[in-house]
């Protein structure tokens, strides 16, 4: 089965947090339309701080869980105790794993996602990033399970993301900040579930491209 | 708007640095967390500790709350962002003086969050901790789902309540029963006449059209429930009484304690225009105000409005209210 190594995969990891800084106004912009707008910034402090102190070389859970520290220990929010969650769990089931291939790789999403429901209430279509999150996590099972390739999967898992991501357009907040708004909430995306989108992605575009 | 700053990112640090200064006879920072803010003569030995904690940018709460018979440790978030369960734990920590700590704040999904992980590390540390939850802010749910409220300037009377209790020497469920009718006998509104920005931001990320209101506003610059047209004082102050009033069946004779806060932006005498007409109001229908207090008690950055909390009062809430308090905030 093909896979990647663990070591030296920390550094996916500084690639997500790239993407989350690169995004950072974008994400405060749909924040704002339905929360206080800070979505971005809060993000891109955490993911940048958290990239500022990768050494390089670590594996893929020892990144995670400095990025899940300094989520929990430094951000706060929402965000910082939902996501802190989701990598602490995602890199306890990675620790040890010389090689991420599939299953590992399934493993490790479906610990993220029980992490974050551990912390969290929301159920998809609450518009939040469970809207991602969960879409995502089943579709890369389904694969793996149908016997699709790792790339495949991963392919898989992006698009049923970003579907779960504009699904959000359609929904009304159901918890959280812009829960209050009722009806007002709709038609805008949801930034949680747009972050999530973003770090699923990348995720798995930096897999796929060390995959050889 | 032109904005005293420096880098936006220090704005906090930088808030509670000259806040910890500025009123070193009441608070001190905790040696091990900087976003931690504790009363200068906590941890009392024997006595329940009350924690609480909020996002920045609603100076003088949360910070402001600390102090003798009030708040013990305040946890210190980002600007509109809850604090980390780190600093919930080390808050709690600071507090306990062996009672157990009551943990009073407000319901939002973050705190809710953060507070949950921190009780936990508390449980881990032998720390006996309970929670009181505000949801004072009307607009934000029907009355039948109360427990999705918001918590709003209520949150101070709470504080106050609970406060008190604790510097009688009342048990951990004591305290918090009282926190709790505390919270429960509080109704809030608020009024958004102007948004407010985000430093980090930089713009708006709502407005408020000339001539129009946001009634049910939060604190967060969350809109409203409600546009409206602007109208003049009085009629928002009937407005504001309306709404709290009609959410709590009060019978006639009942004492109250009236809030009015500004938001940020509004002149103080605005809110003494406001109050005029609020306690004619009240006394309209048949409630005496026992105190009053306006000024910005709980503000949102620079955010244009007010809010407007009753609590109604007991014998026990009455008296707890009038318990002499040492604090920045009141």
């Amino acid at each position: 089965m093909t896979g990647i190594a663990n070591e030296g995969a920390g550094a996916i990891i500084g690639e997500v947090a790239a993407v989350i800084v690169a995004n950072k106004a974008y994400l405060s912009e749909i924040d704002g339309k339905i929360g206080d707008g800070d979505h971005g910034v809060n993000m891109a402090k955490g993911f940048g701080r958290a990239a500022e102190r990768l050494r390089g070389g670590e594996t893929l859970d020892a990144a995670m869980q400095v990025l899940s520290d300094v989520l929990m220990s430094e951000i706060g929010g929402s965000m910082g105790p939902l996501y802190g969650m989701m990598f602490s769990d995602m890199a306890d089931a990675l620790a040890g794993k010389a090689v991420i291939d599939p299953a590992a790789f399934a493993l490790m999403l479906r610990a993220g996602l029980d992490g974050v429901q551990e912390v969290g209430e929301a159920q998809v279509g609450d518009k939040t990033l469970m809207d991602s999150l969960v879409p995502a996590v089943a579709a890369f099972e389904a694969a793996v399970a149908a016997g699709a390739g790792f790339g495949s999967a991963l392919d898989r898992m992006k698009a049923a993301a970003a579907a779960g991501r504009d699904s959000t357009i359609d929904l009304v907040a159901r918890i959280g900040r812009s829960s209050r708004l009722g009806e007002r909430s709709r038609g805008v995306l949801d930034a949680g579930a747009t972050s999530c989108c973003m770090i699923l992605t990348a995720l798995a575009d930096g897999v796929a491209k060390r995959l050889v | 708007m032109q904005r005293f700053l420096n880098n936006p990112d220090d704005i906090v640090d930088e808030t509670v640095a000259g806040f910890v200064k500025a009123h070193r006879d009441l608070v001190k920072l905790d040696p091990s967390n900087p976003r931690v803010v504790v009363a200068r003569n906590a941890p009392v030995k024997g006595k329940v500790g009350i924690v609480t904690g909020g996002g920045s940018g609603h100076e003088p709460a949360f910070i402001g709350y600390a102090g003798r018979n009030m708040v013990d440790a305040v946890a210190v978030g980002e600007l509109f962002s809850s604090p980390t369960a780190k600093s919930f734990i080390d808050a709690i920590k600071a507090a306990d003086g062996g009672a157990g700590v009551a943990v009073l704040y407000g319901n939002y999904a973050g705190d809710n969050m953060n507070v949950k992980m921190a009780r936990r590390m508390a449980a881990k540390d032998g720390i006996e901790v309970a929670t009181v939850v505000a949801n004072d802010d009307v607009c934000s749910a029907p009355l039948d789902e109360r427990a999705k409220r918001r918590g709003v300037a209520g949150e101070i009377f709470m504080w106050k309540i609970g406060g008190a209790k604790a510097a009688e020497g009342a048990s951990l469920s004591e305290v918090v029963a009282s926190a709790q009718r505390a919270i429960d006998a509080c109704r809030s509104v608020g009024v958004g006449l102007g948004p407010c920005t985000l430093p980090a931001v930089g713009h708006p990320n709502f407005l408020i059209e000339p001539g129009k209101m946001e009634i049910g506003i939060g604190h967060h610059g969350e809109p409203g429930t409600r546009l409206e047209d602007l109208k003049t004082a009085n009629e928002v102050a009937d407005d504001m009484v309306r709404i709290v009033l009609d959410d709590h069946d009060l019978p006639a004779g009942t004492e109250v304690a009236v809030l009015v806060s500004g938001l940020g932006a509004t002149p103080v005498n605005e809110l003494y225009v406001l109050y005029d007409r609020i306690e004619g109001q009240i006394a309209a229908r048949g409630l005496s105000v026992h105190r009053a207090y306006v000024g910005n008690y709980f503000t949102s950055l620079e955010m244009v409005g007010a809010t407007v909390t009753v609590l109604a009062l007991d014998d026990e809430l009455k008296r707890l209210l009038d318990v002499e308090t040492a604090c920045a905030g009141f």
